[in-house]
C-alpha cells in the first residue's frame, strides 16, 4: 500500500512533465496544421499540377485512328507558348501595362496621401471615406460602370468635352491601355492611399516640430522627411501594383465586347484561359499560366532587390 | 509685420490650393458612382438619350428595382444571398485558419519554421488567375466543379492573414501569455481566450480583407461554376450584360444590379472603416 503511494505521484509527475513538453507541440500541430493543409492543397498542388501538365500534351497513337494519349514532351508547351506571335504580343502589352500603371498608381496614391496629410484640408475624414469608397467596388462592376463612361452615348464626361471640341475615344487600340488602366487606378488608389497615410501618421511629430526650427518648408519636408520614412510603405503598395497588374483579366474581358481592340487573347492571362476553355489545350494553357508565375517572381524579386539594393531593407 | 502677414496669406493659397486638389480627385472617385445612382432611375431609352449626371423626365428607380429582384424568377436575391455565403463563409474559415496558423508562427518555435512562413509569403506572390486554372482541371479530377464547395474551398485560404496574423501576434507582451500559463491555462485556451481578444483589430481586418477578395472574386467562379443558380453577383451581372443585344432592358437591369451590389459592399466598409486603419498599420512597419 504505503509503496504505491510514491510510484502514483511519481507517474503523475512524469505525465505533467511530459505533457509539458508535448503540450507545445501539440499546440503548434493544432494551430498549423490546418491551414498549412489547405494551403498545400488549394495552392500548391495547383502550381505543381500546372507544372507537371505543362511537360505533357495530348498525342493521338498509332495513325491518328486511337484515343488521345498524354505524352510527355519536355517543354515543348513553352516552345509552343513562346513562339506563338500573339502570346509574345500579350506579354509585351502586360509589360507596357505595368509600365503605365505602377508609376500612376504610386504616385497618385502617394500625392493624395500626401494632400490628407497635410493639416490643411476641410473635412479629411469624408476625402478620405469617398476615396477609399471605390475599393467596396468589384472590378467586374467598376469596368461594366467605367464601360458606360467610356461610350460616347451614355458618357457624360465624353459628351462634356465634345461639346467643347474635345474628341476622345478611350477604347480605340491605342488608348485602351490607358482606359484600363484607369479602372484599376479608380478601384485601387484610395486603398493605398489608406496603407500610407497610416504610415505618415506614425511619423513622431516631434521630427515635423524640428524640421521647422531647422526652417525647413512643407516641399522640403515632403522630401527629406515624410517621403523617406514611409519608403517601406511605399514599396509594400508598388509590390502590391506589380503583382496586381500582371493579374490582369477582368478588365480586358468585360470591356471586350464594347471594342474590337482587345482580342480573346489580350493578355496572357487570357490567353491561358482560350486556349483551356475554347480551345480545349490545357497542357499549353498550364504552360502559360507557369509563365505568367514565373514572370510575377522574376519582377517581384527584381523589384525588391533593386529596392533593397539602394538603402535600407524595406521588407 | 508685413512679413506675418505674407506667410498667413502663403499658408491661405496653400489650404485653396490643397482643397481644390481633394475637391478634383473627389469628383474623380464618385463620378462613377454618380453615375450609376442617376442611371439606376432610367428607361434603357433614357439611359442613352439623356445626360448621364441627371435624372430623367420620368424617374422609374422603384420600377427598376422590382424588375431587378423579378428576373427569371428572382435570380438576382440568389446572387447576392450566394455572394454573402461565399464571401461570409469562405472569410471566416480563413480567418480562423490564418490567425491561428500566424500565431503559432509567431509564439512558439519549431523546426523549419522560417521556411515555411517563406513558403506562405510566396503565395502572396503567386497571381491569383495563375491558381485558378490549374484547379479547375485538380478539382475536376474529385468531381467537385460546379459544385458550391470549388469555390467556397479556396477561398477559405488566405496567405496575406498569415501575414498580418503573425505580426500581430507578435506584439501581444509575452508577460500576459506567462502569467496565463502559471494559473495553468492550456496553451490553446490561451490563444483562444487571451490572444485572440487582444487581436480583434487585427483579426476584423484579415475578415474583411478576405471578405472583399472573395466578394470581388470573378475568374474562379467563372472558370468553376455552369450552373446560374450557384453565380456570385459578379457572374450574374456579366452574365446579364453579354443579354442586351437580346434585349436592351437588360442594360437597365445590369445598371440596377452594379449599384446594389456596389452598396451593400460600400455600406460595410464604411461602417467598419476604423477596423481597417488600425490593422493596416501593420503593413507599414518592418515585417
Amino acid at each position: 500500500m504505503s509503496t504505491t503511494i510514491p510510484i502514483e505521484r511519481l507517474t503523475s509527475r512524469r505525465k505533467t512533465r511530459q505533457r509539458r513538453r508535448s503540450g507545445p507541440i501539440g499546440a503548434i500541430l493544432l494551430f498549423t496544421v490546418p491551414f498549412a493543409l489547405m494551403f498545400l492543397a488549394f495552392y500548391v498542388a495547383p502550381i505543381i499540377y500546372a507544372m507537371v501538365q505543362s511537360t505533357f500534351a495530348q498525342k493521338s497513337s498509332g495513325l491518328g485512328l486511337g484515343a488521345l494519349q498524354e505524352v510527355f514532351v519536355f517543354f515543348d508547351n513553352y516552345v509552343r507558348a513562346l513562339s506563338t506571335p500573339s502570346f509574345i504580343a500579350s506579354l509585351g502589352r502586360l509589360f507596357l501595362f505595368c509600365i503605365i500603371e505602377v508609376p500612376l498608381m504610386v504616385i497618385t496614391a502617394t500625392i493624395l496621401a500626401l494632400l490628407l496629410e497635410a493639416g490643411k484640408a476641410v473635412w479629411p475624414r469624408a476625402f478620405r471615406v469617398i476615396f477609399f469608397m471605390p475599393y467596396g467596388v468589384p472590378g467586374v462592376i467598376a469596368t461594366l460602370l467605367w464601360g458606360f463612361l467610356y461610350v460616347p452615348s451614355t458618357s457624360p464626361v465624353l459628351q462634356g468635352l465634345a461639346a467643347i471640341g474635345i474628341d476622345i475615344t478611350p477604347l480605340q487600340p491605342n488608348s485602351v491601355l490607358f482606359a484600363i488602366a484607369n479602372i484599376s487606378l479608380w478601384v485601387y488608389a484610395g486603398y493605398n492611399m489608406i496603407i500610407l497615410t497610416a504610415a505618415l501618421n506614425s511619423i513622431p511629430s516631434e521630427l515635423y516640430e524640428a524640421a521647422k526650427i531647422d526652417g525647413a518648408g512643407e516641399w522640403k519636408t515632403i522630401f527629406l522627411i515624410k517621403l523617406p520614412l514611409i519608403r517601406p510603405s511605399i514599396v509594400l503598395v508598388t509590390l502590391f501594383t506589380i503583382i496586381g497588374t500582371l493579374q490582369l483579366f477582368v478588365e480586358p474581358l468585360v470591356l471586350s465586347p464594347l471594342t474590337t481592340a482587345i482580342s480573346s487573347d489580350f493578355t496572357p492571362n487570357m490567353a491561358a484561359y482560350n486556349q483551356a476553355f475554347a480551345q480545349g489545350n490545357s497542357n499549353l494553357a498550364a504552360a502559360m499560366a507557369v509563365i505568367v508565375a514565373i514572370l510575377a517572381f522574376i519582377m517581384s524579386f527584381g523589384f525588391l532587390r533593386i529596392v533593397n539594393k539602394k538603402g535600407s531593407e524595406a521588407w | 509685420m508685413s512679413r506675418e502677414h505674407e506667410r498667413e496669406r502663403n499658408v491661405d493659397i496653400g489650404r485653396i490650393g490643397v482643397t481644390l486638389a481633394l475637391l478634383f480627385a473627389a469628383f474623380y472617385f464618385l463620378l462613377p458612382i454618380l453615375w450609376v445612382l442617376f442611371a439606376s432611375t432610367k428607361s434603357p431609352g433614357d439611359l442613352f438619350a439623356t445626360g448621364g449626371l441627371w435624372f430623367s423626365d420620368e424617374p422609374q428607380f422603384i420600377y427598376n428595382l422590382q424588375r431587378l429582384f423579378s428576373e427569371s424568377n428572382g435570380i438576382f436575391g440568389a446572387w447576392v444571398l450566394n455572394s454573402l455565403l461565399y464571401s461570409g463563409v469562405g472569410a471566416l474559415v480563413a480567418t480562423v485558419l490564418s490567425v491561428a496558423c500566424g500565431y503559432g508562427i509567431a509564439r512558439y518555435r519549431f523546426f523549419g519554421k522560417e521556411a515555411f512562413f517563406g513558403a506562405i509569403l510566396g503565395g502572396v506572390l503567386v497571381p491569383a488567375t495563375v491558381i485558378a486554372l490549374p484547379l479547375y482541371f485538380l478539382l475536376n479530377t474529385v468531381n467537385l466543379t460546379g459544385t458550391y464547395w470549388s469555390v467556397l474551398l479556396p477561398s477559405m485560404v488566405s496567405p496575406f492573414g498569415v501575414y498580418l496574423a503573425r505580426i500581430h501576434s507578435g506584439a501581444i507582451p509575452e508577460e500576459v501569455i506567462e502569467a496565463a500559463r502559471l494559473d495553468g491555462a492550456g496553451e490553446v485556451r490561451i490563444f483562444s481566450t487571451i490572444a485572440t481578444r487582444m487581436m480583434v483589430p487585427a483579426i476584423v481586418t484579415i475578415f474583411l480583407f478576405q471578405f472583399v477578395t472573395i466578394w470581388n472574386n470573378y475568374l474562379l467562379p467563372l472558370v468553376m461554376l455552369n450552373d446560374t443558380s450557384k453565380f456570385p453577383i459578379t457572374l450574374g451581372l456579366t452574365l446579364w450584360n453579354s443579354q442586351t443585344q437580346r434585349d436592351p432592358y437588360f442594360y437597365t437591369l445590369v445598371v440596377v444590379g452594379s449599384a446594389v451590389s456596389a452598396f451593400v459592399l460600400i455600406g460595410i466598409m464604411v461602417s467598419l472603416q476604423r477596423f481597417w486603419k488600425a490593422g493596416m498599420t501593420a503593413g507599414a512597419t518592418k515585417g
